[in-house]
């Protein structure tokens, strides 16, 4: 037990060096001080709670993502109607409980509707599993019910597009150094440290940014708009708050024949060169273009509706047709919120909406302050526990102390080396752990103090000590073990972090304060070869 | 050198004397314990309750106006704000609870937010905006569910892993320790009316695993005594094996102690409810240790059979067949 070559003192001495020297550069930078360029830097990152910042949860409504399909389907089932040679008519096509149906009027023709409407079904994927299946009721009614594997495909894809738009727009706002990670689902995780305004990057993320061109339907009257009232083939759509139209107002608005704004190739905050307001000019790729000229050519002198995200921003009447491919969206706009606009038109639409769940945000300063006072408490905690140790140990208690501070050192560069992320709680942690890491050292030398009141010799009482306790600490460091994942596991965020300082800890404090301290004290039992123990 | 002896040596108290009463006193307080959780109920912080959780500091003042600010944020239609000093005189959280029925609507919290803020800053000047928290309700909800399996997982896992490394009964007496250092820790927070967040949830967890240290120290000793001395009477040898390893659990509890003070004192007013809950825990987890997990053994009927097993008739038979007669 206390037989250490000179291989396995090495081996265990570069253990310790290279863990504790990993920590000085995340030390230096905690104190503010340069460290050179020249050295390798594994830091530890700063959680948002420590370094200011914002967390953003969003969440999309995977409810959302299924009516979208169902109206596309609807579309695309109309059409394959329509086209089929001979073409099939049908009754009206029913959406309700997702799912869709319709009445084929001529029996005979149940088949051939099956047979075009069968390739709409295939899946995306290569399994050839479908996307949807196809049932014919009662000889005449065809129903189209989408499978759950074809609806979670279509969640998921939404949300990678969803990731990647909002990782684009987050680009734009030019903050560092981003987390954002898609989790379960559903969700996405967006993690932006030292943000200023987060206020401005929820409105962003917040904007689902689907641009609209729709023609007004100026048949339809207020009072009818007010009733809610609207002919078929017409949709009722309401001013947005910073629109052009009186607030609570709406129009009605043709749901067909208008164009949508995804096929942008630029979008920038500009100023209306007549009346100097902050507008949006976005620029249209070749196909949006010819589709815009085409809208504005054939409805020259009538009122067409800007609409983003289901509402009006302004209705304004074509003057003259629109050939350059160029549009200006005005409404009524800031500078900050049109260039908002822009970014989100630039990034393209969400393909869902996403709603902030959960947010924390913690100012700069917050964060510095608790960096402070934190590291104090830590520093204090550590000179009193040093102190009650020698005072109980002597000689012994200098060893625990070594392992003390190696131990901090050692949690700290594994933490860095791992990239790992320090939070508030885990300074909590910290401290937690340099109270208990001695609990190892406490256990031995209690045991070391036993068995030389039995009357053991010195190096046989040593190895007793040393030998009858590592049972008990490995036992408590494995249940502790247990706790510390199971936090790791549910816990979210900042209590992660307290997870991962307690779990490094168990190992590092078992390794300075059992091998370490082990190692220490058979080289001076060798050296001095004492025959009495102040313990 | 004299060295410091916070416990003399040979200690002989007889801690499992008034094991009854204490059983039946512990056993009060956890039913208590767990009355008080259920009548006043936890105070759910913005973690588990949903909601928003903003905390400012004015700069401009030296102590922050909390009866003004409750007038103004109660103005606003919210429902009644909690308006709490939060560490420095001038620094407040200011808490409002989600309106009724927000639950189903993901982006009300926000606006509420951000109502508040603004409002606060419209009034005020030199307005520090520390922190702002929003949970909206499902989340919370959620919150609530993974807490709860996260504390029913641990208490369980270790409970099976001093099973398999002792004696059911230990695992037992275990459990039950643990369950009495969580039940104990929820019933103060609930008496007290102390905010239950995440991070207590966090405290809980680190108790349970630093109770189980102490457990586990004693339940080393008692099973290193029960192979020793065969024949002494079960309560005498739990007495011995708890004044054994006296000095190791007072020096143990001490430095824990010790090194968790500073923060409670001078460290982050945002870690006070966390270590505050881990520093009880640390003489709840004690007692625990001594005084529940030791005693059920008596009752659980542990031996020293239990670690030097009589040879059985499959014993004998098998040490025959090895010829060794």
């Amino acid at each position: 037990m206390l037989d250490f070559p000179l291989w396995r003192r090495l081996f265990l001495w570069g253990i310790t060096l290279v863990a504790a020297l990993a920590a000085l550069p995340s030390i230096a930078s905690l104190a503010g001080a340069r460290w050179p360029a020249a050295l390798p830097d594994p830091t530890v990152n700063l959680g948002l709670d420590l370094a200011g910042g914002s967390h953003i949860l969003l969440e999309a409504d995977p409810a959302q993502v299924a009516r979208q399909r169902l109206e596309t389907m609807e579309e695309a089932v109309r059409n394959e109607l329509r086209t089929a040679e001979p073409r099939i008519r049908h009754g009206a096509i029913s959406t309700t409980g997702g799912r869709l149906s319709f009445m084929v009027e001529n029996p005979s023709q149940v088949d051939a509707a099956r047979g075009v409407l069968e390739p709409l079904t295939t899946g995306a994927g290569m399994t050839g599993q479908r996307d949807w299946t196809i049932e014919v009721l009662d000889g005449q009614r065809v129903v189209m019910t989408p499978t759950p594997a074809g609806l979670e495909l279509a969640v998921t894809q939404a949300m990678d597009s969803a990731t990647e738009v909002v990782r684009k727009r987050i680009d734009a706002l030019g903050t560092r150094e981003p987390t954002i990670i898609r989790q379960g689902d559903n969700r996405i995780v967006v993690q932006v440290p030292g943000l200023e305004d987060p206020q401005a990057l929820k409105d962003l993320l917040g904007q689902t940014a689907n641009l609209e061109f729709k023609l007004v339907d100026t048949s339809v009257l207020q009072t009818e708009i007010a009733q809610g009232v609207v002919p078929p083939g017409s949709q009722i759509v309401p001013f947005a708050a910073e629109g052009g139209g009186a607030p609570g107002s709406a129009i009605a608005v043709r749901r067909l024949g208008g164009i949508r704004g995804d096929s942008l190739t630029d979008a920038q905050q500009s100023f209306d060169p007549q009346t100097n307001a902050p507008v949006v000019t976005i620029t249209f790729d070749s196909q949006g273009a010819q589709r815009f000229a085409r809208l504005t050519t054939e409805n020259v002198n009538r009122q067409f509706a800007i609409i983003l995200d289901e509402e009006v921003l302004s209705a304004p009447v074509i003057n003259e047709p629109i050939l350059g491919g160029t549009a200006q969206i005005s409404g009524n706009f800031t500078v900050e919120s049109a260039n908002q606009l822009a970014i989100s038109l630039r990034s393209g639409a969400l393909p869902v909406d996403l709603m902030v769940v959960e947010e924390r945000t913690v100012g700069p300063d917050l964060g510095a302050d608790s960096i402070r006072q934190g590291v104090l408490a830590m520093a204090l905690g550590t000179l009193l526990v040093i102190g009650l140790m020698v005072a109980a140990y002597g000689r012994f208690g200098l060893y625990a102390t070594g392992a003390l501070v190696l131990n901090v050192l050692m949690i700290l560069g594994i933490m860095a080396v791992m990239n790992a992320t320090l939070t508030l709680p885990g300074i909590a942690g910290f401290v937690l752990t340099i109270g208990a890491a001695v609990d190892a050292n406490v256990l031995i030398y209690e045991r070391i103090r036993e068995e030389r009141k039995r009357g053991r010799r010195v190096i046989a009482a040593v190895e007793t000590g040393y030998k009858e306790a590592s049972r008990a600490i490995y036992d408590a460091n494995i249940t502790n073990f247990i706790a510390g994942v199971l936090l790791f596991l549910f816990g979210s965020g900042p209590v992660r972090g307290f997870a991962v300082v307690l779990i490094i800890g168990l190992f590092t404090s078992v390794f300075t304060g059992v091998t370490l301290t082990r190692m220490w004290v058979a080289g001076w039992l060798r050296a001095k070869r004492p025959t009495d123990l102040t313990i | 050198m004299r060295l410091l002896k916070l416990v003399p040596d040979d200690t002989n108290i007889h801690f499992l004397k008034w094991r009854v009463p204490f059983y039946v006193v512990s056993i009060l307080l956890i039913a208590a314990s767990w009355a008080l959780v259920l009548t006043k109920g936890l105070n759910y912080g913005v973690d588990f309750a949903g909601g928003q959780e903003i905390r400012v500091t004015f700069t401009e003042q030296p102590e922050a106006p909390i009866a003004q600010l409750r007038e103004l944020v109660g103005g606003l239609g919210y429902g009644e704000p909690v308006i709490q000093r939060f560490g420095e005189p001038n620094s407040v959280s200011i808490r409002v609870p989600l309106p009724e029925g927000a639950e189903d609507q993901p982006g009300a919290a926000t606006a509420i937010g951000n109502r508040v803020i603004g409002s606060i800053e419209g009034e005020f000047d030199g307005v520090r905006r520390d922190a702002n928290e929003t949970v909206s309700g499902k989340v919370a909800g959620e919150f609530r569910s993974t807490a709860l399996y996260a504390l029913l997982a641990a208490m369980l896992a270790i409970s099976i892993y001093i099973w398999v490394r002792f004696e059911w009964q230990f695992g037992v007496g275990a459990l039950f320790a643990l369950f009495h250092d969580v039940s104990l820790t929820l019933g103060m927070f609930a008496l007290f009316q102390l905010e239950f967040s995440l991070q207590i949830v966090a405290a809980v967890l680190a108790i349970i695993g630093y109770s189980l240290n102490d457990t586990i120290v004693i339940y080393d000793r008692i099973r290193e005594n029960l192979k020793k001395y065969r024949r002494m009477p079960l309560p005498e040898l739990l007495d011995l094996s708890v004044n054994e390893t006296l000095a190791r659990t007072v020096m143990t509890s001490l430095t824990l102690l010790i090194a968790l003070i500073p923060l409670l004192l001078i460290g982050p007013a945002s870690l006070f409810g966390l270590t505050a809950a881990i520093t009880l825990g640390i003489f709840v987890g004690t007692y625990s240790s001594v005084y529940m997990a030791a005693p059920i053994l008596i009752w659980l009927g542990v031996n020293s059979d239990s670690f030097v097993p009589r040879e059985t008739a499959a014993d004998l038979q098998e040490r025959r067949a090895r010829g060794e007669a």
